[in-house]
């Protein structure tokens, strides 16, 4: 029971990192049907932020999670100008490819300029190095940090699609792109509102996935991003507590493989359920299935 | 009508053998030499990818990103094969096996997953792959695990890798020709009114990625045995996604395009080699550029039309008349 | 159709333009292939060794090269891919004439680029794999492959006699790198002289190189009854593994092989959790003879920071080479394979060695012992 109880403490924490990288797939997606790979090098772009602003200048966890956050912002919003926007009408796959070059790109500049090699952040000190045992379960003050960072950004997400202004617009130009812009909404400023917002928690993402496993590398992106995108396909690609139930259930998921089953099966049961979900409800758990109109 | 058909397919075998027989004489003066060889053998390689992978989404409009997956299939079957079997029947077997037992396996992919539309089949196929990945990384005892089979028998030389690309290239381009193929274009280009003038989407569907399956296991297969060396981690993702590059890149619905843009990018890969601190960097770049100015491939969904070696041709013989 | 076949054949008229491409050979220069993953998933490794490398060279080089020859490195990135590897070697022997080809680093990509050296006749060294198949196999020696690293074999065994011996250990679990031949050989080893000499392995578990979350194998182990740890993997998620494992209670000794033996593993997993580690390794940078200290001062001024073991592994490899062909006189692949066979007692870095039949150094471990971060102890395990 308590090794039950720990190994769930331990899917949820990772759970929240998938959770917050598959929001940026999904807003994403939602808005302009892009599959963007390029979000999950956002989020290790993000990471190194953090290494940089906490080593070389020395700033707490708070001004390095803002600044990255911010960072990531510019970040994202710049690739979806430059190499989305003018594609805008073009195919999809084309859009697509475009993505993995840019993917590809950022990667191996990182490489360039960073270095291949993993870095560690610097060790967590005073009440960041937290460690609590509750009766022979061991949760760490990191664990609780991702979790709270986690839902306190998907509220304020909630908050700013639901109830904002830019939020209404977001899903005016996810239902109907045309129609929005018939309505007068700046179609241009709200995708790239998307992207920013989507970058920013990826950003986040980052910096607390550097925390919390102490090591980042410049490919350190591709499996969760995969995963995380995996997550926002569980839960109903387009829908925002979609990605965080598909995040959740895929961390708890994995975690229970490795901790009660063999963890080289990890991976490949998460798939397994993936493709399950898919053929039985092709929408996702909270999708609705749309019929196609002729 | 008829004619002109006739005509086409006597200067396709005349430029068959052309090619063939140019390359073999480049190779026995070794102007092709050994590694030159073995960036020959990737481009056919790749080639059969791209075809095979361009038929499923370019032609049948089916997104997949599981091409891997399949092309792992035949790697495996012909390496564990011809492992067990060192000669040259050992090698044709292995080749057809492992097409065979990919093309069984696609088929049953297929069947449930096929009825996804777009980015959901694109991320069903890409689980899939995956799962393949993960299977062959765990049958320990069977493909060695994550570490690979090595030593596999040397085959594959330019005869057997013509063979294989030139065949592939007629088969898939009479497929698409066909009435199959006739109904598979429609599917892609509306699937409800296809299927309200009587085509069986399903059955056209499953076809086509079955046949395209069919051939990936053949260019896994002549991987294992070009490359003397497999593992399942070769075959992961990110191979998906290159044999995808290659088939948007030379434009969704044209084989010669997969052709040209499977030798352009595997040559730009070779010069890269030279910068090989930033070849990835430029690599990236190039994509990115040629997908912002030509969104739709090097060739659109046209085929390059004979006129071009006509032309040529008839400076040689101008009184021959229309050629 | 045909049409497509017919680009085809224009095309292959643009290989050939590249077959002409192919650099000359300089009368005045020898060339030596570097054949190395500088990017990929063992992209630092790698990186590490080639910095090793071209410092040997340029060391070389200023003293003048060998017999007034300077040695011109062709170096290629084989992106960590196996199929790559065997294909830059095959580029490196056939076009470009080196006369040996250094690398790759890890045991896969070496053992793919062997074919290729016995076909071509050109010598294969790598300074970093340690499989033990890498040289010899049923079949017998690799002729033109050659290696200056312990075997994995003989590490696994000395680090299970360790326990053994040195830690009245009896039970132990270990956590397998399964993604490499590498961690897999090491695991093999180190169990198999472990149960022979009297222990049990308690837990088997496996991860792949590029996982981040050990938490869930780490919680399950947690539960058994055990001695010590065994990690085979390299230092990117033994580093995890242990803050990890220290995090969750768990404080048993921790033992791995010489993939600890990077600076990064203190940083990966905190000087706090390091305690009671050891491993096996090729080389300290606490060593205080001359030659190594003299190896680190020039690599610190070369590139700014301390040599990894792989960076050590690199420098002796292109001595070890250089040496081979100082010593066949001649730049003939044929005697440069001899010359290094017969070397004997070559004294690099990472401590001397001679080159047995099998291709392989005799050569020492040295079992290291990390108490908060810092290597405290060391021990000398003999061949």
């Amino acid at each position: 029971m308590e090794q039950l109880l720990q190994q769930i403490i331990n899917g949820i924490s990772l759970g929240s990192i998938y959770a917050l990288i598959a929001l940026g797939y999904t807003m994403v997606y939602g808005i302009i049907k892009l599959i963007n790979f390029a979000h999950s090098d956002v989020y290790m772009l993000g990471a190194y932020i953090g290494y940089f602003c906490m080593t070389k200048l020395n700033l707490g966890f708070l001004p390095s999670l803002i600044i990255a956050m911010i960072l990531c912002t510019l970040v994202g919003v710049t690739i979806e100008k430059v190499a989305y926007k003018p594609l805008r009408n073009s195919t999809r796959i084309a859009v697509l490819i475009t993505a993995i070059g840019v993917s590809l790109f950022i990667e191996y500049v990182t490489m360039a300029i960073a270095g291949p090699n993993v870095r560690s952040y610097p060790p967590m000190t005073g009440i960041l190095a937290k460690n609590f045992d509750l009766g022979g379960i061991n949760v760490t003050m990191q664990q609780l940090i991702i979790l709270g960072t986690t839902i306190v950004l998907m509220i304020l997400l909630q908050f700013i699609v639901k109830k904002t202004r830019i939020g209404k617009a977001m899903r005016a130009v996810s239902l109907d792109q045309d129609a929005a812009m018939l309505m007068g909404i700046n179609v241009n400023t709200t995708i790239s509102f998307t992207f920013a917002l989507g970058s920013a928690l990826a950003g986040a993402a980052g910096i607390l996935v550097g925390i919390y496993y102490n090591s980042i590398n410049p490919l350190m992106g591709m499996l969760p991003g995969l995963k995380a995108f995996v997550a926002a396909v569980f839960g109903g690609i387009g829908i925002i507590p979609g990605a965080m139930i598909g995040g959740y259930f895929i961390g708890i998921i994995e975690v229970l493989v490795s901790g009660y089953g063999n963890s080289m099966y990890r991976d490949g049961v998460v798939f397994a359920i993936l493709i399950l979900v898919l053929i039985i409800k092709p929408a996702g758990l909270l999708g609705k299935n749309i019929r196609e109109k002729v | 009508m008829k004619g002109i058909l006739e005509k086409n397919w006597v200067k396709g075998l005349i430029s068959l053998i052309l090619t063939f027989g140019i390359v073999q004489v480049l190779i026995s003066t070794n102007i092709i030499n050994d590694y030159l060889q073995s960036t020959l053998a990737t481009i056919c390689i790749n080639i059969i990818l791209a075809v095979s992978l361009n038929l499923i989404t370019g032609f049948t409009g089916q997104f997949s990103l599981g091409h891997a997956g399949f092309m792992s299939i035949g790697a495996y079957v012909c390496a564990l094969i011809t492992l067990n079997n060192r000669t040259i029947p050992g090698f044709i077997l292995g080749v057809f096996a492992g097409a065979i037992v990919a093309a069984i396996v696609g088929f049953l992919v297929g069947l449930p997953t096929l009825r996804l539309k777009g980015d959901y089949l694109a991320i069903a196929t890409l689980g899939m792959a995956e799962i393949i990945r993960i299977i062959f990384t765990n049958l320990d005892s069977i493909t060695n695990g994550p570490a690979g089979l090595q030593d596999i028998p040397q085959f594959t030389n330019w005869p057997w890798l013509f063979l294989y690309t030139a065949g592939t290239i007629i088969i898939i381009s009479n497929f698409i020709r066909s009435s199959h193929g006739r109904a598979c274009i429609s599917i892609r280009e509306d699937e409800i009114a296809s299927e309200a003038m009587g085509i069986n989407s399903t059955k056209n569907k499953v076809t086509a990625f079955t046949i395209g399956a069919f051939f990936a296991g053949i260019a896994g297969a002549l991987y294992a045995s070009t490359f003397n060396f497999i593992n399942p981690k070769i075959f992961d993702f990110s191979k998906s996604i290159n044999i995808l590059v290659i088939v948007v890149l030379g434009g969704l619905g044209s084989i010669s395009g997969s052709v040209i843009a499977a030798i352009v990018l595997e040559i730009i890969n070779t010069y890269l080699q030279s910068f090989a601190d930033i070849q990835m960097i430029l690599y990236s770049l190039l994509l990115v550029i040629i997908m912002i100015f030509r969104p739709q491939g090097l060739m659109g969904s046209k085929e390059i039309s004979f006129s071009v070696f006509g032309k040529l041709s008839s400076l040689f013989a101008p009184k021959k008349g229309r050629v | 159709m045909k049409k497509a076949i017919s680009i085809f054949l224009v095309l292959v008229f643009t290989m050939t333009l590249l077959a002409g491409c192919g650099s000359k050979v300089n009368e005045n220069e020898i060339p030596i292939g570097i054949n190395y993953e500088l990017s990929g998933s063992v992209a630092s490794y790698g990186q590490a060794s080639v910095e090793g490398i071209e410092l040997a060279i340029e060391e070389v080089n200023k003293a003048g090269g060998i017999d007034g020859k300077l040695i011109k490195p062709i170096k290629y990135d084989n992106k960590s891919e196996h199929s790559m590897a065997t294909t830059l070697a095959k580029k490196l022997m056939t076009q470009d004439k080196v006369v040996a080809v250094l690398g790759p680093a890890t045991s896969g990509a070496f053992k793919a680029t062997i074919p290729e050296a016995n076909k071509n006749k050109v010598v294969v060294a790598s300074g970093s794999a340690t499989d033990d198949s890498v040289t010899v196999d049923e079949s017998g020696v690799k002729e033109y492959a050659f290696r200056i690293c312990f075997t994995d074999s003989f590490q696994g065994t000395a680090m299970a006699n360790f326990a053994l011996n040195n830690m009245s250990a009896t039970k132990a679990v270990v956590i397998m790198d399964s993604s490499s031949d590498y961690g897999k050989g090491l695991a093999k080893n180190f169990t198999e002289t472990f149960e022979a000499g009297g222990g049990t392995v308690v837990a088997s578990e496996a991860f792949v190189s590029g996982d981040t979350d050990f938490n869930a194998i780490l919680t399950k182990i947690k539960g058994n009854d055990f001695d010590v740890i065994f990690i085979s993997g390299y230092y990117n998620e033994a580093g995890l593994i242990i803050k990890q494992a220290r995090a969750l209670g768990i404080d048993a000794p921790i033992l791995g092989p010489d993939g600890f033996g990077a600076p990064e593993l203190v940083e990966l997993a905190g000087a706090d959790a390091l305690n009671d580690v050891y491993f096996s390794s090729h080389f300290s940078v606490l060593d205080t003879d001359p030659s190594v200290a003299d190896f680190i001062e020039n690599f610190k001024a070369k590139y700014g920071k301390e040599p990894d073991q792989f960076a050590a592994l690199g420098y002796d490899l292109a001595m070890f080479v250089i040496d081979g062909i100082r010593r066949a006189g001649s730049t003939d692949p044929t005697a440069i394979k001899d010359a290094l066979a017969a070397t004997t007692d070559f004294s690099g870095v990472t401590g001397s060695f001679s080159i047995d039949e099998n291709h392989n150094p005799v050569k020492a471990v040295v079992v290291v012992g990390i108490e908060n971060g810092v290597h405290a102890t060391s021990q000398r395990v003999e061949q």
